[in-house]
């Protein structure tokens, strides 16, 4: 994977070649250049104007989100007046609602990966009965879509007489059996047999043969996993939208929901609402450009040839 | 000697004499996967299996009322396939797969067209503002569909859009978002917007990959770098696209979050309006959890029977010489 961009030597990389072509070529290839350069840069825009938006729709107050071109910020005490709205409103729902989504993406997507992790090496490390079996049922799993399962979760955990609680939504956010399969591709490639069987060799018991041999390699792509569940789970809106009634239990998704639909009858909210999305989404855009180069995507598109 | 004393003395006289330390090196290891699967599976067994276990078995009762219909009482009991007759036979179930059927044929080929051309232009050579535009169109993946949903619903709603501003401001009809047709397209648009960047990662890690010799010669041979996307890159891509072509066909059988959460802004949008919106009401809002419950295994098994047929289809077409 990474391995192999490293050893291409430095003058197959793109971009360095260019001072060794002849002009004639290199002046054609700069017209098609700015082609793609200006074509990239319109799919730039496009995805980077709705939150260009929110942020400025942010600055306007209830009337003059209405009356004014909502492209042009404001400088009215609009920005600082949604905030504190929002902060206050409903003593404190959004603080609440921004614990609770670190709760059920941070906890659940931890805790996923370390079952994954420990069922991913389980697959590809050891020979034994039933493997082929599971791996099966686990690659079912990833096909039926964890949305669909939603409602039959419900009724289950109805019966149980769980639902309403935490952990209604935190438990079933833990299986993931995308993860589990992602944990075994990544363990077959990154972890050495011969060091397994040296271990073994040397008296080491399973657990720290796991703990010590197997997990090291493996962490980068258990990094790619764990950002890949936790956006799953922070993104996943049926799962909390039909467990939870109780609006203090809600996370962020759920609740900017419920504040849009109360705004139906009460337009002065969707200020609010704007303002959530806002402060909501920023945090997580920051997280996600320092994390950035954590993102292991050799491992998702090798996914059908492992 | 009583019997507890008995039971004491029988279990000391076994307790000091425990099965020898297993070898470790040889045994550990037929006992040591079962426990590192054990958490997996039983989550997975509680939270997939039995659920879809519990959902099947509902899916076969209903709630009837027996002894006269004033003073009778309400009993849970089997009913066989009827509610799967009745799922089957309601027009709003087809509508809803008809309406996800033109979601799907807009978000699909559209999403994925575009992470292909951002994909292969990112992998040109020499372009400008490289990194910026690929953590740009990236970026919207952090974002939720709720939350993306809650962005483009006020670009669209008439009184706030911007985008409905500026057609009026230089003298054109503004365009409405959220006609019965248009709205499709706002819908579609939401999940693109959502997806498109994702797609693009991975098939452009899957370019960054291939070894670039190819190009090299194809170069000396004269191709130019449209050639090279078209002749080299997308042929070579194949496995990529067919992953990124399951999961959004996965995702678009599930569409929820984006028509639910435009439902508050807009009444184009029914509360059957995708089948997973009619699961929804059919359990929630007119509390028949029974005809719910075999509305979603009848939509479960339909995934996975998409998604296994698509993938066999694909694997046959793109890896056909292979097997």
């Amino acid at each position: 994977m990474s391995a192999s961009q490293i050893v291409v030597p430095p003058a197959a990389r793109p971009g360095d070649e260019t001072s060794a072509r002849p002009p004639a070529p290199r002046a054609a290839a700069t017209r098609t250049h700015w082609v793609a350069t200006v074509v990239l840069l319109l799919g730039a825009v496009y995805c980077l104007l709705p939150v260009l938006w929110v942020v400025i729709a942010t600055t306007k107050g209830p009337t003059e989100l209405f009356t004014t071109f909502s492209f042009r910020p404001s400088f009215n005490g609009g920005f600082t007046g949604n905030i504190s709205d929002l902060l206050a409103f409903g003593d404190g729902d959004f603080w609440r609602w921004g614990a609770n989504t670190l709760l059920y993406a941070g906890v659940g997507s931890v805790l996923s990966v370390a079952i994954s992790a420990a069922a991913g090496y389980a697959l590809a490390k050891y020979r034994f009965r039933g493997r082929e079996t599971l791996f099966r049922l686990i690659l079912a799993g990833v096909l039926v879509p964890q949305i669909t399962l939603a409602i039959p979760q419900y009724l289950l955990l109805a019966k149980l007489g769980l639902v309403g609680s935490y952990w209604s939504v935190l438990l079933p956010s833990i299986i993931s059996p995308y993860g589990i399969y992602l944990c075994r591709i990544y363990a077959a490639a990154a972890v050495p047999d011969e060091m397994l069987e040296a271990g073994r060799i040397d008296g080491a018991g399973e657990a720290k043969l796991f703990r010590f041999v197997g997990l090291p390699p493996m962490l980068p792509g258990l990094v790619t996993v764990l950002l890949l569940q936790f956006i799953a789970i922070w993104n996943n809106f049926l799962l909390p939208f039909i467990m939870l009634s109780d609006n203090s239990k809600y996370p962020m998704t759920v609740g900017l929901y419920s504040l849009l639909n109360q705004g139906a009858s009460q337009p002065s909210l969707y200020t609010l609402v704007i303002a959530g999305s806002m402060l909501s989404i920023l945090p997580l855009i920051a997280l996600f450009l320092l994390l950035q180069r954590f993102w292991n995507m050799d491992m998702l598109s090798g996914g059908l040839k492992g | 000697m009583s019997s507890t004393e008995k039971i004491a003395a029988v279990t000391t006289t076994t307790q000091p004499s425990p099965p020898a330390v297993a070898p470790r090196g040889r045994n550990a290891p037929r006992v040591a996967p079962y426990v590192f699967l054990a958490p997996a599976m039983l989550f997975f067994v509680v939270f997939l299996l039995l659920p879809i276990g519990y959902a099947v078995w509902l899916s076969l009762r209903a709630t009837r009322i027996e002894g006269g219909s004033i003073l009778g009482r309400r009993v849970e009991r089997f009913v066989g396939l009827e509610n799967y007759a009745a799922s089957l036979s309601d027009p709003d179930l087809y509508d809803a797969l008809g309406r996800m059927l033109v979601y799907g044929c807009i978000v699909v080929p559209v999403m994925l067209g575009l992470a292909l051309l951002f994909a292969l232009l990112l992998d040109t050579p020499a372009i400008r503002l490289r990194s910026f535009s690929r953590i740009a169109i990236f970026l919207p993946y952090a974002v939720p569909g709720v939350i993306a949903s809650l962005l483009w619903g006020f670009l669209y709603l008439p009184g706030v859009s911007p985008i409905r501003a500026a057609f009026e401001a230089v003298g054109l009809p503004a365009p409405n978002f959220f006609t019965p047709d248009s709205i499709f397209f706002s819908v579609s648009n939401i999940a693109i917007w959502g997806g498109v960047g994702f797609n693009m990662i991975v098939l452009y890690t899957s370019l960054r990959s291939l070894p670039t010799e190819l190009y090299d010669s194809a170069r000396i041979d004269g191709c130019n770098e449209t050639q090279i996307a078209l002749r080299i890159k997308i042929p070579l891509l194949t496995p990529a696209l067919v992953m990124t072509a399951i999961f959004s066909l996965i995702a678009t059988l599930q569409v929820f979050s984006e028509p639910q959460t435009l439902t508050p802004l807009t009444n184009v949008i029914s509360s059957s309006w995708m089948p997973l919106m009619k699961v929804y009401r059919d359990a929630f809002v007119t509390n028949d959890i029974y005809s719910a419950a075999a509305t979603s295994v009848v939509l479960a098994a339909a995934t996975l029977v998409v998604s296994l047929g698509v993938l066999t289809f694909l694997q046959n077409r793109a890896f056909g010489e292979d097997r």
